[in-house]
């Protein structure tokens, strides 16, 4: 029997288009990842395996990953409430707000860095009154989150937006006729209705907060085992023409990023199932 | 529980959707609001809900004669039904129609196995027992508004509002569901108030219809009163089609063209203008003139498919007029197209000006 992959349709171009983006796909993507999966397993297992679990790179996985799930996550629920309002009121100056979501994406991301060390800093704008509560939010921990939740905004309100705005009202005044107070309706209605959405927000924002490097630098002083990211830790290793090294750490953080991007688009598909035709 | 509604009016920016609207429903009965879209009767459904709120400070809306209009529409205890059904699309049937019970405050909340019984009591009732664990995209239309009806009956609503139910739905299903409603109304005796735009779906199902345009309410009646004895000139109009003839009072007689129509007490009205209404059921075809008063004219288009005959005339004047006969009537006239004949109305209503006789 012969495999059918191509189903008859009056749509044109199916193979065209399935070439082409098999073609740009490993040339944009496949190859370097690949040479990235070469060049490491040049190095043999044994030394792979001591570079990646060295006490500094365990601790800058650590961070890069704690600090981007919990900037995507504060992204989720704030990034929830900025396109909410943005969806379902209109206000004054509502337009200059819709355009200063993209800010975090037109800055160049080192100019954000210096802006965000000089406000958190110890004299800075915001820093001089986190400091009397013991709260030290640049150089630490707390400043990469901070990075990392402002490069990530834009992502989620971003998606969350059209989803928004398909929401029909219709199910709204149905929970409430019947019965449901404002909470619930949330939280049983709206919520689910949206989590698709919500997920590839989260999905995007820390992918893209996993791969910043460029205002991370600034604000976190980049103190070993404190306040390393892992990205900053490849660019080190670079510097010092350990090739084997970087790719090395770079590989470990491809495969758990891709771990974790699949286990989201998973729960997003077991999530949107029932919608077809909905 | 009876509705009712007293002087409420309701603007959209410069659109008066509601103007000055009172209107009452006795317990237990099956009402509908008819009228042609923009005519105030989905708003003045939902000002009843408390989905919309009508002007500052105007009118009441009293439920068993107690005022509601302070209430939050989860307070009223209103099932609503909407035209495209607004169900949960991530919840299966079951999970919608136990909505309205799962989402009580813990302490009025009714147990599990109590859920469970009556959800199985709603889904016998909408004949869909088979299909509690599918989604709302795996139903029919038809299916998803039944849902919506359970849905909405789970919470014993004191009274059921039901906008364009059947709007979305296709003509078989229209008519099977609609007659499925006014059985299970005689069921269940829920005071019900349903929306609609389709005059034949308000005649057959309900027991009073309200007839709307232009946000007041032109009629209140039965079924029978609105279409033998519509008040007003809108009704006459919007309850099926009417032909129309302008005509003159002369003594006590209203002329129109070779038609002449006895209208006692019309004398007052000498030389005003008068229209005459004629349903095309209510006009008879004569191949002769005969003795009778009638109209010539030439038949244009004979349409023998369906329950009646349907004929189109022309007048002398150019005038179209549209005549049913039945089966039988037309065999034995044995008529075709571009004869000559007459027509003679059997019944018609005559209106001076504003008043009708």
């Amino acid at each position: 029997m012969r495999l059918r992959i191509k189903q008859p349709s009056v749509l044109p171009g199916f193979g065209l288009t399935l070439g082409f983006t098999l073609l740009y796909l490993s040339a944009i993507v496949l190859i370097p990842l690949a040479a990235l999966f070469l060049k490491s397993a040049g190095m043999g297992w044994s030394s792979f395996w001591a570079t990646v679990t060295s006490p500094r790179v365990v601790a800058a996985y650590k961070l890069s990953f704690g600090a981007a799930a919990i900037g995507a996550l504060i992204n989720a629920v704030f990034g929830f409430v900025v396109a909410w309002s943005l969806v379902r009121y209109s206000f004054p100056g509502k337009r200059i707000v819709d355009a200063m979501v993209d800010l975090p994406f037109a800055l160049p991301t080192a100019v954000s860095g210096i802006a965000l060390t000089t406000l958190y800093s110890r004299n800075g704008w915001i820093g001089q009154y986190l400091e009397p509560l013991g709260i030290q939010a640049a150089f630490s921990p707390l400043g990469v989150t901070i990075a990392l939740t402002f490069i990530g905004l834009p992502f989620v309100v971003r998606t969350l937006q059209p989803a928004l705005e398909d929401l029909d009202p219709d199910m709204e005044e149905a929970a409430a006729s019947l019965g449901a107070s404002r909470w619930r309706t949330l939280r049983r209605v709206i919520l689910p209705t949206v989590l698709p959405s919500l997920l590839t927000g989260f999905a995007l924002a820390f992918a893209r907060a996993l791969g910043e490097y460029g205002s991370v630098v600034f604000i976190s002083g980049n103190m070993p085992m404190r306040t390393e990211i892992a990205p900053l830790l490849i660019v080190a290793k670079l510097e010092q023409y350990d090739y084997a090294g970087a790719t090395a750490i770079a590989v470990v953080m491809l495969l758990i990023s891709f771990a974790i991007l699949l286990a989201i688009n998973v729960i997003q598909w077991v999530a949107s199932r029932h919608r077809i035709g909905g | 529980m009876s509705i009712e509604v007293r002087n409420i009016t309701k603007t959209f920016g410069r659109f008066t959707a509601l103007c000055d609207v009172s209107l009452s429903v006795p317990s237990g009965q099956l009402v509908a609001l008819l009228g042609p879209s923009g005519s105030g009767k989905t708003t003045l459904l939902r000002v009843i809900a408390g989905l919309e709120h009508p002007d500052g400070g105007s009118g009441s809306v009293l439920f068993h004669e107690q005022d509601v209009a302070g209430q939050h529409a989860r307070d009223r205890h209103v099932g609503f039904v909407f035209q495209h059904y607004a169900l949960f699309k991530h919840m299966t049937v079951f999970d919608n129609i136990a909505f309205g019970l799962t989402v009580r405050p813990r302490h009025r909340r009714p147990g599990r196995d109590e859920i469970r019984r009556k959800v199985q009591d709603l889904l016998r009732l909408i004949q869909l027992e088979n299909l509690a664990n599918r989604y709302p995209s795996q139903l029919s239309g038809g299916q998803r508004q039944r849902v919506a009806l359970a849905r909405a009956l789970a919470v014993e609503p004191k009274v059921l509002l039901l906008d364009e139910p059947f709007g979305a739905l296709d003509a078989r299903v229209r008519q099977e569901l609609r007659r499925w409603l006014r059985r299970l109304h005689d069921e269940i005796h829920v005071t019900s108030l349903f929306v609609t735009h389709d005059q034949e779906e308000a005649l057959e199902v309900a027991d009073r219809v309200v007839v709307m345009n232009a946000g007041r309410i032109e009629q209140v009646g039965t079924p029978d009163e609105v279409f033998h004895q519509p008040a007003t000139e809108f009704v006459l109009n919007f309850l099926g089609h009417v032909n129309v003839f302008r005509g003159r009072v002369q003594q006590d007689r209203v002329v129109f063209g070779s038609l002449a129509v006895d209208a006692p007490g019309a004398a007052a009205a000498e030389g005003g203008e008068a229209k005459l209404f004629v349903r095309p059921h209510e006009l008879d075809i004569l191949v002769h003139p005969g003795r009778f008063d009638c109209l010539p004219a030439r038949v244009t288009r004979i349409q023998s498919a369906g329950p009646f005959v349907k004929l189109e005339l022309l007048t002398e004047d150019g005038q179209p007029v549209h005549v049913e006969l039945s089966h039988d009537r037309s065999n034995r006239l044995g008529l075709h197209e571009n004869d000559t004949v007459y027509v003679r109305p059997r019944q018609s209503r005559v209106y001076l000006g504003q008043y009708s006789i």
